[in-house]
């Protein structure tokens, strides 16, 4: 490891990948990437790979168009295939509750050029033919909401981060942060002065902050998600249930992948362990939607942490001078990683500062200017 | 060279495997992730001991296998489905 750089990015998920990645391509490529474990190991590799523009408020919805955009150029721009689908997102609505809150955010998706629309059962049946419509009274419909395959993603920044001379470190775990002209990140495996850090590690992230004597609000929350035996493509959208966390959708690879809703009592632990209440739970949901996959065979099931805020909304922008934290994205980090690294590289490298930086600063939780997003899945 | 499957259900070569170490990496769970050997549907049950192998021969060190993930086999979403005992936890 080089003794000294400009930024220090502690985290190899997609999001500090992304901005290392992105601060490059803008020429800062004086950047050390620091990552405990492996690239992928934590929630950026155990993921559904769900990247939609279907949400609540006008800046997910304007970064998430953003997000989707980068996707799409993804593949030529850095010589990897994501296996990017567009398949489409499918919510399914089971009261009128539900429903209202579906219009509205139709409404306002509408409005920013999202070609979300509602559905009734009938026509979701057009969409996926398997549906039980006795189980839902309407449904909302992106047909440009896709999926993607997480792993290559993130080995696409890593290449065309460390081509342009980024170091990317795996197997090294932070042990401390010193202030003093900058910051001396301590490393299993050597130290490195840093005039700027960049906490990335997701549910690891309270953690790393810790290491400067800065508490983070953000906990991590066990998500468990499991694997179907490979079958012809049959599943165009990712198909969604609004009131249990239901997901699930058709990789390129055949499997059917899919995650829900399972409360645990709220703890600090990271978990990764599979539960038997899990496998109950998303089967029971997932046949009573589409009950064919009641013969569907589970090949595999994993776990990894959603990394959850009070608002649903993430922790980013300047802590404290010179330490930046890019967190807290509730489980939906990896389809926020491509505009958030471009946006975090624009400002870091010089350029312009988006406001969300401001908006969604740590400070927020302690002056109450709280926004809520409320359609968090899963 | 002839090609050798190392990993029959997704069709993983010995190449594929060692193309995965020259990339850097360095333990299972990573060449895992990257050529997807043992995701298939025997999970690892027919290939880990292989790619352990030539890993251990590379590295010079022992290789503990990858986290197994269950069901053990493969199994019906129905008989999950089914109500037991363990609802009234």
């Amino acid at each position: 490891m080089k003794d000294r750089c400009d930024i220090a990015i502690v985290g190899g998920g997609v999001i500090g990948l992304s901005i290392a990645y992105n601060l490059a391509v803008r020429g800062v490529r004086d950047v050390v990437v620091v990552e405990g474990g492996y690239l992928a190991g934590g929630a950026s590799g155990r993921n559904g790979g769900g990247i939609r523009q279907q949400w609540s408020t006008r800046r997910n919805i304007q970064l998430m168009q953003e997000s989707l955009a980068i996707c799409k150029r993804f593949a030529k721009e850095l010589g990897v295939n994501i296996w990017l689908r567009q398949g489409g997102y499918l919510f399914l609505s089971k009261n009128e509750a539900e429903t209202a809150r579906l219009e509205k955010n139709i409404k306002l998706q509408n409005d920013y050029g999202v070609p979300t629309r509602m559905l009734s059962p009938r026509e979701a049946l057009e969409v996926v033919p398997e549906l039980d419509t006795s189980r839902f009274v309407a449904a909302s419909y992106n047909p440009t909401d896709g999926i993607l395959f997480p792993w290559p993603f993130l080995w696409g920044y890593a290449d065309g981060a460390r081509k342009r001379g980024v170091e990317i470190h795996t197997h090294t775990r932070v042990t401390a942060i010193e202030r003093g002209d900058g910051f001396l990140v301590r490393t299993t495996r050597g130290d490195v002065q840093a005039k700027r850090v960049v906490n990335a590690a997701g549910a690891w992230s309270p953690e790393v902050a810790r290491l400067l004597g800065i508490e983070l609000p953000n906990w991590p929350v066990r998500h468990e998600i499991l694997s179907s035996e490979p079958l012809k493509p049959f599943l165009r959208p990712m198909v969604s249930v609004l009131g249990n966390g239901l997901y699930f959708s058709q990789s390129m690879r055949g499997e059917v992948v899919g995650g829900i809703t399972v409360h645990e009592e709220r703890t600090n632990e990271i978990k990764m362990g599979s539960t038997l209440r899990f496998t109950q739970t998303i089967a029971r949901a997932m046949i009573e939607v589409i009950p064919r996959f009641g013969e569907l065979k589970i090949v595999r099931q994993w776990a990894g942490p959603y990394d959850m805020t009070e608002d649903g909304n993430p922790i980013i922008g300047e802590a404290v001078p010179g330490f930046y934290l890019c967190c807290g994205f509730m489980g939906h980090g990896f389809m926020m990683a491509p505009v958030m690294g471009k946006l975090y590289a624009d400002w870091l490298s010089g350029g312009p500062k988006h406001e969300i930086f401001d908006r969604w600063r740590l400070a927020r939780f302690t002056e109450g200017n709280l926004e809520k997003e409320d359609f968090i899945i899963g | 060279m002839p090609k050798v499957i190392v990993c029959r259900c997704e069709d993983v070569t010995l190449r594929d495997v060692q193309h995965a170490i020259e990339k850097g990496n360095c333990d299972i769970e990573e060449i895992k992730r990257y050529t997807g050997f043992g995701t298939g549907p025997c999970q690892g049950k027919e290939c880990v001991w292989a790619v352990a192998r030539i890993l251990a021969e590379k590295t010079g060190e022992d290789v503990p296998p990858f986290t197994s993930r269950p069901p053990i086999v493969a199994t019906a979403m129905k008989y999950f489905a089914r109500p037991d005992e363990s609802d009234e936890k």
